[in-house]
């Protein structure tokens, strides 16, 4: 591994990040990376954040357009409320604030213990969960689906609408309905090496793959032989497809889990738009790369959301963020 | 009667049991979640430790809820808020007494494992930190050994059960065979309360 010691990871890559974008405030001892600009007068301010190990999810994301500030955890652990409460602090314009937040038990606590604390401090604060994962049975016997792919699409959408100057309500209320049309599957390839273990958390032999994988390295729901490139989006497009049913155009979203080369999405990304044609989906865009991602972990994920004509406008809007640059 | 010193040392010991099995623990973690419960938990009861030399709380409650807003504000993930949230209200049941009666300490822990079960939302036999926390409450009122013991074996207990709370409730059939983290490491902070009471007395002023 690049590193210099496995505690110092999260704090040595935020002080990389301040050297590389002046045009974030960088906060590496409370670990909080905030727009330079904030609080912009009258505009919400979107707060996001989670384990590290996803980069460029959620920092690579902050700046005009998108998010208003990130807080980063340590690898694969939910941040603290700490330093939620100190970002929607750094972001409060006075029109209040919106955590997005990935729906796994660690976020999910941390963030609401953060929602009473700034509101304790006077803060108007709205929370919003994003849980796409269709690998994930709904059911009151797990902790509900994961939040994935679909994260990209709801700080890009929410923030361009917040860019816009809309209120909470409004901003709150797309920021939801694009995590409603929104639905993700995920395959490994390749186990992950945590820093904190120095070694592959789970055995995944070459020649097997795990279908139904989350963004923590946590073993999936099934293994099977390893297929071509076309068979796996065979069944991560229909798996998503089963529970999305869309009767409109989509968004598409071809991720890597962080050790897959782009040359290998881009042929995955060609099978994806081949099922969804043969399916009968329109596509509205696509977008191809590593965003949301597992470490070290082979793999990838397609992620589909169903858009509006306001959705699909928010989401060509500008965007100027390390790891999301349009527009303008 | 428990004493303020007595609740340091349970601290101190809880700390030295996590620095002892951090990487068993983290093993665990990743048989069936993501690797890091050991570190995580490292980091937290290091930050006690630091926190309760540096303010010198007065009282057993005080001893408690510092620790559980060290855990809240440096361990993160599920472990942080759940821990954190047991010490936070096992001190908040102490009151501010500077030494609390056995019964009334059993009390207090029964209210911390019920706060924790409240904001997890798990019951027990969903193979959470609450398999061991559970018998142990029931158990504390005997004596601190048999709250050990219970707790020991209530983790054990956690190998056939399939997780239907937390990261492991992904894993569905597949978590069923492997032990839970957060119900071992729940028992070395109940096993840490025998090493408490051993002590009294000892040569750590």
């Amino acid at each position: 591994m690049l590193i210099n010691v496995p505690e110092t990871v999260v704090a040595d890559a935020l002080r990389g990040m301040a050297a590389a974008h002046p045009e974030l405030t960088v906060d590496v001892e409370n670990r909080v990376v905030v727009r330079r600009d904030a609080p912009v007068a009258g505009k919400v301010g979107l707060v996001s954040g989670g384990g590290s190990g996803h980069e460029p999810l959620h920092a690579g994301f902050v700046g005009p357009g998108m998010l208003s500030a990130a807080c980063p955890g340590e690898a694969f652990t939910s941040p603290v409320p700490d330093q939620m409460v100190r970002a929607a602090a750094a972001v409060d314009s006075g029109a209040g604030v919106l955590f997005i937040v990935k729906n796994y038990t660690g976020d999910v606590l941390n963030f609401d213990m953060a929602v009473e604390l700034a509101e304790d401090e006077g803060l108007q604060v709205a929370r919003v969960l994003v849980d796409d994962d269709v690998a994930v049975s709904d059911s009151t016997f797990t902790a509900g689906r994961r939040g994935t792919g679909a994260t990209l699409f709801v700080e890009k959408i929410a923030g361009a609408l917040a860019d816009e100057g809309a209120p909470l309500e409004r901003v709150e209320a797309v920021a939801r309905r694009v995590n409603e049309s929104s639905r993700s599957f995920g395959v490994a390839l390749g186990a992950v090496t945590t820093p904190a273990k120095g070694s592959p958390t789970f055995d995944l032999p070459p020649g097997e793959l795990e279908l139904g994988i989350g963004i923590h390295g946590e073993p999936g729901r099934e293994r099977r032989p390893m297929m071509t490139s076309g068979e796996i989006a065979d069944i991560a497009v229909h798996a998503v497809l089963e529970d999305l049913r869309p009767d409109g155009p989509v968004l598409v979203l071809v991720n890597g889990m962080g050790a897959t080369p782009l040359l290998e999405l881009y042929g995955f990304g060609a099978e994806v738009h081949r099922v969804l044609s043969e399916r009968g989906v329109a596509v509205a865009r696509t977008l191809v790369g590593n965003y949301v991602t597992s470490l070290d972990m082979a793999g990838c994920s397609v992620t589909l959301c169903q858009v509006d004509e306001e959705m699909l406008r928010l989401w060509d809007a500008p965007v100027q963020t390390s790891a999301l640059r349009w527009g303008r | 009667m428990l004493d303020t010193d007595f609740f340091r040392r349970w601290m101190a010991a809880t700390a030295a049991a996590v620095d002892r099995e951090a990487s068993r623990l983290t093993e665990l973690d990743a048989a069936i979640g993501d690797a890091d419960h050991g570190s995580n938990m490292q980091r937290g009861f290091t930050a006690v430790t630091a926190a309760l030399e540096r303010e010198s709380p007065a009282t057993p409650g005080a001893v408690l809820t510092l620790a559980g807003r060290q855990l809240i504000s440096t361990v993160g993930g599920a472990s942080g808020p759940l821990y954190g949230t047991l010490l936070r209200r096992t001190g908040k049941a102490l009151g501010d007494e500077p030494e609390v009666t056995d019964g009334r300490f059993a009390d207090a822990l029964e209210a911390g494992v019920e706060a924790v079960a409240q904001l997890g939302g798990a019951k027990a036999g969903d193979k959470t930190m609450l398999d061991a926390l559970l018998p142990a409450v029931g158990a504390l009122r005997s004596s601190a050994g048999a709250a050990r013991d219970a707790a020991l074996a209530g983790a054990l207990a956690t190998v056939p059960l399939q997780a239907r709370k937390g990261r492991a409730s992904y894993l569905g059939e597949r978590s069923i065979g492997h032990q839970d983290p957060g119900a071992t490491s729940a028992a070395l902070l109940v096993a840490a309360l025998v090493e408490a009471a051993g002590t009294s007395g000892g040569g750590d002023a």
